[in-house]
C-alpha cells in the first residue's frame, strides 16, 4: 500500500474538469453570482428566450412529477460539483478523494461530497450481521448488535473531520482549495457517547488506551488515549440525519472530534481496552512525522487551527473590479475558532473577519470579509486563531521548525494570487 | 421429591437473578457477554512486545517463496517497492533530504510486521495467509533488511526479541511547536 498517494497525487483538477464545471454553471445562468464570471454567464448563455421580458420555458410546462427522484440528487446544472478524485493514482484501494470546498457554502458538507480516505477499499456491510466487540480491561466483555447500539441514549454534534496529510509540505502544491485542503469536511454526527458504552462494560484499573479496529479489509487499527474516549468521542451511526454512507463507515464508526481523521475508525467492529497502545503499522510506520534530525513524532493526534479562503480561490476568476465578498472556513481541533484575520495586501496588513454564528467547538466556522477589488494584482489570505490563543502559522514558519521531510499536520496559511485579469491561483505554487 | 420441572423452575429463577445482577452492574443492560472463544477469534492485535502472537513458525527460505507468490507483484522481488511500499533498504537516510522509510529503516517494532501482514496483506486477500506463512514472510522481509540471517526461523519468541534499528528514534508530540506573532499592520 502506498500511503502518501492521497496527498502526493491529488493534484489539481484538470482544466477540462474546471471548464466542464464552470460550463455547467454557465448553462444554469448566473450561478456564480457576485461577479465570479457573472458577465460571462450572460454572454455564454447565448439564448435570451428565457430572459426578461420573455417568459422562461420552464414556466410553460409542468415540471417533473412527484416521485421522479425517490432519493433526491442535485440539479443537472450542478453535475460538475463532485469529489475531487485524482486520476493518476497507482492504486485506488488505499487512496483518498477530496471535498470540493470551493464549490460549497456554509459549514455542512453534503454526504455525497464528504471526503474519503480508505486503507483497503469500501466494504459492503450488512448491518444485521455487524457486531461491535468491546473487550480487554473491562469488567464485562460485551458484544453489541446495531440495534443494541441504537438503544443507548443518543446525541448529535457538528464536528469537522480532517485527514492528517492535508496537504504535504513540498511542491508542487495544488491549484484549488480542494487540492490543498479538500481532505476536510464537516457534518452533524449522531450516535452514542463512547463513554456510555465503555461504562456499560466497566473500565478496569490500568485502562489507559482503547484500540479500535475496523471491519474493512485493512482491519484499520488505531490506539486512542482513554482521556479522549471519556471526553467527547462518539460511536456514530448517522451523518447529517441519514445513516452513514458506506464510504464513511456504515453501519458504525468512531468519531474523535479534532483528531486526525484516520483515527476515527470506520466500519468499527472492535474496541479493546488496554494499558498501552498497540503500536499498529498505522501509528508507527504511517501517521508519524519525520523531523530533520531523523527522529519521528508519534501519536500526533490533534489537528491544529487552520483556515482557507474558498471564495475567491484558486481556479476561480473575478470578472470585474468592485465589490466581492471574501469567504472561507476556519477550524481547530483544540476547540472554537476565536477569530480569523484576512489580508488583501500580501500579508502587509490584516483585518478581522466576521464569523458566522454559531461558532461551534471542533466544527468548521464560516468567515466573511466585504472587499472592494480595485482591479490590480492582489494576494489574499486568511489566518485563524483558536480559543487557546494558537495562531495559524505560515508555511515558512512551519518549514523552519519541521523541515520538509515532515508529512502530516500542515496547517499553513495558503495565500491566493489574483491577477489583473481576475484569475485566482495558488500564490505558493 | 422435587421434580425435574421444579429444578427447571429454580434454574430459571437463578438465571433471571443473574441477568438482573448483570443489569444492575451495567447502567443500561444493553448487549450480551462476548465469550472467550468469540474474543479469541476476533482479537488479532499484536503489540510491540509480541503479546498475542500465535503458535507456529516460519523460515526465511519459506518466506521467500510466499513473498514471490503473494507480495512481489506489488512490493518488488526484493522489496524494492512498486504499487506497494518499498520494504527494504533506506537505513541511514532518515535525516537526509531524501529519507527512505522502510521496514528496516523506519519501523520501530518487529512484531508489528506480523500484525499488519496478517490483518491487511496481501491486499487482494487479507487474512488468507496461515500463521506459518505470516511468520515466514515476516522473516524474509527482515532478512531483506539485513536484520535476520538467511537460515533463520521466526516464532513468537524470536520475533519479539528482534530490536529494530530505528526503535529509539520515536518521540512524543511537542506541538504547538510553531509560533506566528499574528502581526496586524506593517508586517
Amino acid at each position: 500500500m502506498t500511503e502518501p498517494t492521497d496527498v502526493d497525487n491529488d493534484r489539481a483538477l484538470t482544466s477540462r474538469r474546471r471548464f466542464l464545471r464552470e460550463g455547467g454553471a454557465l448553462v444554469g445562468g448566473a450561478v456564480l453570482a457576485g461577479g465570479l464570471a457573472g458577465s460571462e454567464a450572460l454572454a455564454a448563455g447565448d439564448n435570451a428566450d428565457n430572459l426578461p421580458p420573455n417568459v422562461p420555458e420552464w414556466m410553460k410546462t409542468p415540471g417533473d412529477p412527484m416521485g421522479s427522484q425517490p432519493y433526491g440528487t442535485p440539479s443537472p446544472f450542478e453535475k460538475g460539483v463532485i469529489k475531487n478524485i485524482p486520476k493518476d493514482l497507482p492504486q485506488y484501494l488505499s487512496a483518498s478523494g477530496r471535498t470540493p470546498l470551493q464549490d460549497l457554502d456554509g459549514i455542512i458538507t453534503p454526504n455525497g461530497l464528504f471526503y474519503e480516505r480508505h486503507h483497503g477499499g469500501v466494504p459492503t456491510i450488512d448491518p444485521a450481521q455487524h457486531r461491535l466487540m468491546l473487550h480487554g480491561l473491562v469488567d464485562r466483555p460485551l458484544l453489541f448488535t446495531m440495534d443494541d447500539i441504537r438503544r443507548f441514549p443518543s446525541q448529535s454534534h457538528i464536528y469537522f473531520l480532517e485527514c492528517s496529510g492535508n496537504p504535504t509540505y513540498t511542491k508542487p502544491y495544488g491549484k484549488t482549495a480542494s487540492d490543498l485542503v479538500g481532505l476536510l469536511s464537516c457534518a452533524e454526527w449522531t450516535g452514542v457517547s463512547l463513554k456510555l458504552v465503555l461504562q456499560e462494560a466497566g473500565l478496569q484499573a490500568g485502562a489507559k488506551w482503547v484500540v479500535a479496529e475496523g471491519a474493512d479489509s485493512a482491519a484499520m487499527t488505531r490506539s486512542i488515549p482513554i482521556e479522549k474516549c471519556l471526553e467527547d468521542a462518539m460511536l456514530v451511526y448517522s451523518q447529517n440525519g441519514e445513516r452513514l454512507r458506506p464510504q464513511q463507515g456504515y453501519p458504525l464508526r468512531l468519531l474523535l472530534p479534532g483528531f486526525e481523521g484516520n483515527m476515527s475508525v470506520k466500519w468499527l467492529r472492535r474496541l479493546r481496552v488496554a494499558a498501552e497502545p498497540t503500536y499498529s503499522r498505522e501509528e508507527t510506520s504511517k501517521y508519524t512525522d519525520l523531523m530533520p534530525d531523523g527522529s519521528a513524532r508519534e501519536f500526533t493526534f490533534y489537528m491544529e487551527a487552520k483556515s482557507i479562503i474558498t471564495r475567491p480561490s484558486g481556479g476561480q476568476r473575478l470578472d470585474t473590479p468592485g465589490f466581492h465578498e471574501i469567504s472561507g472556513i476556519a477550524w481547530s481541533g483544540h476547540g472554537r475558532v476565536k477569530r480569523v484575520d484576512v489580508s488583501v495586501d500580501d500579508g502587509k496588513s490584516w483585518q478581522e473577519a466576521q464569523l458566522q454564528e454559531p461558532v461551534l467547538t471542533r466544527a468548521l466556522t464560516r468567515f466573511r470579509l466585504p472587499w472592494q477589488w480595485d482591479g490590480k494584482p492582489a494576494v489574499i489570505q486568511s489566518r485563524a486563531t483558536d480559543e487557546t490563543g494558537y495562531v495559524q502559522p505560515t508555511l515558512a514558519e512551519l518549514l523552519a521548525v519541521r523541515g520538509d521531510n515532515y508529512h502530516y499536520h500542515n496547517n499553513a496559511i495558503w495565500p491566493w494570487r489574483i491577477s489583473a485579469d481576475g484569475e485566482v491561483s495558488n500564490a505558493n505554487a | 421429591m422435587p421434580t425435574r420441572e421444579f429444578y427447571g423452575a429454580v434454574l430459571a429463577v437463578l438465571a433471571l437473578a443473574a441477568v438482573t445482577r448483570a443489569q444492575a452492574q451495567s447502567p443500561y443492560g444493553i448487549g450480551r457477554p462476548a465469550t472467550p472463544a468469540e474474543i479469541a477469534g476476533w482479537n488479532i492485535d499484536i503489540d510491540r512486545d509480541g503479546n498475542n502472537l500465535p503458535p507456529g513458525s516460519g523460515s526465511v527460505s519459506h518466506g521467500r517463496k510466499v513473498f514471490d507468490q503473494q507480495c512481489a507483484a506489488c512490493h518488488g522481488a526484493k522489496g524494492e517497492g512498486g504499487v506497494g511500499d518499498k520494504l527494504a533498504g533506506g537505513q541511514g537516510t532518515l535525516a537526509t533530504p531524501k529519507p527512505i522509510r522502510t521496514v528496516g529503516s523506519y519501523w520501530p517494532y518487529a512484531p508489528t510486521l506480523f500484525d499488519y501482514i496478517r490483518r491487511a496483506m496481501p491486499q487482494n486477500a487479507p487474512q488468507s495467509l496461515s500463521n506459518e506463512d505470516v511468520y515466514a514472510v515476516s522473516a524474509y522481509i527482515l532478512n531483506l533488511n539485513g536484520l535476520l540471517p538467511a537460515d533463520a526461523t521466526l516464532d513468537a519468541k524470536t520475533l519479539s526479541a528482534i530490536k529494530m534499528p530505528n526503535r529509539s528514534m520515536f518521540v512524543g508530540d511537542p506541538r504547538p511547536d510553531v509560533k506566528n506573532p499574528a502581526c496586524m499592520t506593517g508586517c
